[in-house]
């Protein structure tokens, strides 16, 4: 290189000043372009290092106790997480429950069964969904879809499901509208666009040699779907389902207006009931002691910890696909 | 030769036709929530438009009011967190797309970027208040600055990396070719190439972070009195919706209905003009 250089000087002297300016010039721009990537990682890195931080008295004080007590008790500084993460997992698992068979559904809708016009626009209106602000759908869920629930959907599944053994128990007790099935039912909604844009980009990914193969073969439109692209897409697909988890676990806003803050411990999914950050966005603020704020910092770390495990596997699933359509 | 189809043939045909039915009613009840929320915000929010909101600061219990104040606060944090985490954003993007490429670091950036993209807000909101509110020991605008630009970053991050990476190598050839330095080609050739997908990335950034609630609820906090002064808490649209939708008074419902509609009008156009954007700009 520098060989290059000295000759290039030699025939021309300013192009030696020039070149070395320009290489000096890459320098600094690759350092500063690697520096902000690095910001990313110190984003991450620094998030998890500052709410340990702040959650270790509460886990140092607590111990293990603080994972399995159901206890919440701001007077006597008496507190466990317990319910916060029944609630995050149980409002998590009814918006899977509900978001993924319908998700699916669009997915197939969009890539087999609508015609072409109808696909561009019907899509587009499911990704609005993506756009709507997380606060939005909790208003909306306070005043128009817990009332509804109370007064439509909660008395006819109490008398219907009620007096079943087991099952019973989940569906016991007054129809207020506000709990943690309403809760979960909004989540579903809001992650619907995410599923079923990640399924439908993995049906576009299908290769067409096994599409005409099963048309071929005389399969309907539907066994192509759930015999050759659902086996063929299965982890890709999983990824999807697990980026939906991901985005519900840490919801926060809609959750917040429908889940009622209650601290109580309840088997029933129609009673009110609370989530991590639920618990966090409402009493952050109003914590009036040093453990009572870092027992919230902690629920943040736990909420933070789940995420990070559940959005890194969405992400590995998903990437093998990616990765197989390289090798193919 | 026509034969009546088998009865397999039949059931086969019949379990086809409901799945693909029950897929139709899925897309429709995507639709139908899309509509209900939509609407729902629409006809509460249209009646309680008025010129009052843009003129008035929101009023204490009982009183009526406006939103001036969140509305400028909501612009100068969102702002800000713009100038501060958009450049970052695309300073990194350029490193995945341009120096890192397929390296170990530059995988590394992307997986934690994706991670990011979809953490939960919350605790961005945490981060913030730890390193920022807890030390300085007040809630401020600059709090809330740096909360949005962090939820900002990552998508930002993401599109410049895939924008960039579909310039063609011709381009990139043509310039170094030239005697370009590396960084005069990426300022000069791959920015303006790409210039289009960029900026929906940003825009994109601007509409997640216009709705964002929770990164704000600890770090802005609210501030009932107007201020262009972000070393102060400072009121802004989504942390004001959030306490007056849960108050008792009907006054601030109505003032939160119409927030609420003017929030998600812009959030939606804003993503709506993107998107075409990257339609007739990519075409």
């Amino acid at each position: 290189m520098s060989g290059v250089e000295a000759k290039a000087g030699a025939a021309w002297p300013g192009e030696t000043a020039r070149r070395r300016s320009g290489a000096l010039g890459d320098r600094i721009f690759r350092a500063l372009v690697a520096l902000a990537a690095g910001l990313v990682l110190l984003a991450l890195g620094g998030a998890a290092a500052a709410i340990l931080w702040g959650g270790l008295p509460a886990f140092l004080h607590f111990g293990l106790y603080f994972l399995t007590s159901t206890a919440w008790d701001p007077v006597r500084r008496d507190f466990g997480a317990m319910v916060p993460i029944y609630g995050t997992l149980v409002t998590s698992l009814i918006a899977m429950l509900s978001a993924v068979p319908i998700s699916f559904g669009i997915a197939v809708f969009l890539t087999e069964v609508a015609p072409g016009w109808l696909r561009g626009p019907v899509g587009a209106a499911i990704e609005l969904l993506a756009g709507i602000p997380s606060i939005i759908y909790g208003m909306w869920g306070l005043f128009v879809f817990a009332p509804f629930m109370a007064d439509h959907v909660e008395p006819w599944l109490t008398t219907l499901l009620g007096p079943l053994p087991l099952l019973g128990a989940l569906f016991d007790g007054p129809p207020l509208g506000i709990g943690m099935l309403t809760g979960g039912l909004i989540l579903g909604i809001m992650v619907v666009p995410f599923i079923s844009s990640v399924m439908r980009d993995v049906f576009l990914l299908v290769p067409l040699p096994l599409r005409e193969a099963a048309f071929g073969l005389g399969a309907t439109r539907w066994e192509l779907v759930w015999r050759v692209m659902v086996p063929y897409a299965r982890t890709a697909l999983m990824g999807g389902v697990f980026l939906g988890l991901g985005r519900a676990l840490g919801e926060t806003m809609a959750v917040t207006f429908v889940l009622g803050n209650a601290h109580d411990f309840n088997l029933s999914l129609l009673m009110p009931s609370t989530s991590i950050a639920a618990a966090i966005a409402n009493e952050f603020t109003e914590a009036d002691s040093e453990i009572y704020r870092s027992s919230l910092i902690a629920l943040g770390f736990l909420l933070f910890l789940i995420t990070f495990v559940v959005l890194a596997v969405a992400k590995l699933l998903m990437a093998r696909l990616a990765r197989a359509e390289g090798r193919i | 030769m026509r034969r009546r189809p088998a009865p397999l043939v039949l059931r086969r045909q019949m379990i086809n036709g409901l799945a693909l039915g029950l897929a139709g009613f899925a897309t429709l009840l995507g639709l139908v929530a899309l509509i209900w929320i939509l609407a729902t915000i629409i006809v509460n929010g249209a009646a309680a438009l008025g010129p009052q909101l843009f003129t008035r600061d929101t009023p204490p219990p009982g009183s009526m009011g406006g939103l001036r104040n969140a509305l400028v606060g909501s612009a100068i944090m969102t702002g800000l967190g713009v100038l501060l985490g958009a450049p970052i954003g695309i300073l990194a993007g350029t490193h995945l797309a341009e120096f890192g490429r397929a390296s170990r670091f530059a995988e590394t950036i992307r997986f934690i970027n994706d991670i990011l993209l979809s953490a939960p807000s919350i605790v961005t909101g945490l981060f913030v208040y730890q390193i920022v509110v807890q030390p300085s020991g007040h809630f401020s605008g600059f709090a809330g600055v740096l909360a949005l630009a962090l939820v900002l970053l990552p998508v930002v991050v993401r599109s410049t990396d895939e924008t960039l990476r579909l310039v063609p190598i011709s381009l990139r050839e043509a310039a170094l070719a030239l005697g370009a330095p590396h960084w005069r080609m990426v300022l000069r050739v791959l920015y303006p190439a790409a210039r289009t997908g960029m900026l929906t990335g940003v825009l994109l950034g601007i509409a997640r972070i216009s709705g964002e609630t929770a990164p704000l609820l600890f770090t802005a906090l609210n501030n009932q009195y107007f201020t262009f002064d972000p070393a102060q808490p400072m009121a802004n649209m989504p942390v004001v919706i959030f306490q007056f939708a849960l108050s008792p008074y009907e006054a601030w419902h109505a003032l939160a209905w119409a927030g609420a509609l003017l929030m998600t009008l812009f959030v939606l156009l804003l993503s709506v003009a993107a998107r075409r954007l990257l339609r007739t700009g990519s075409a």
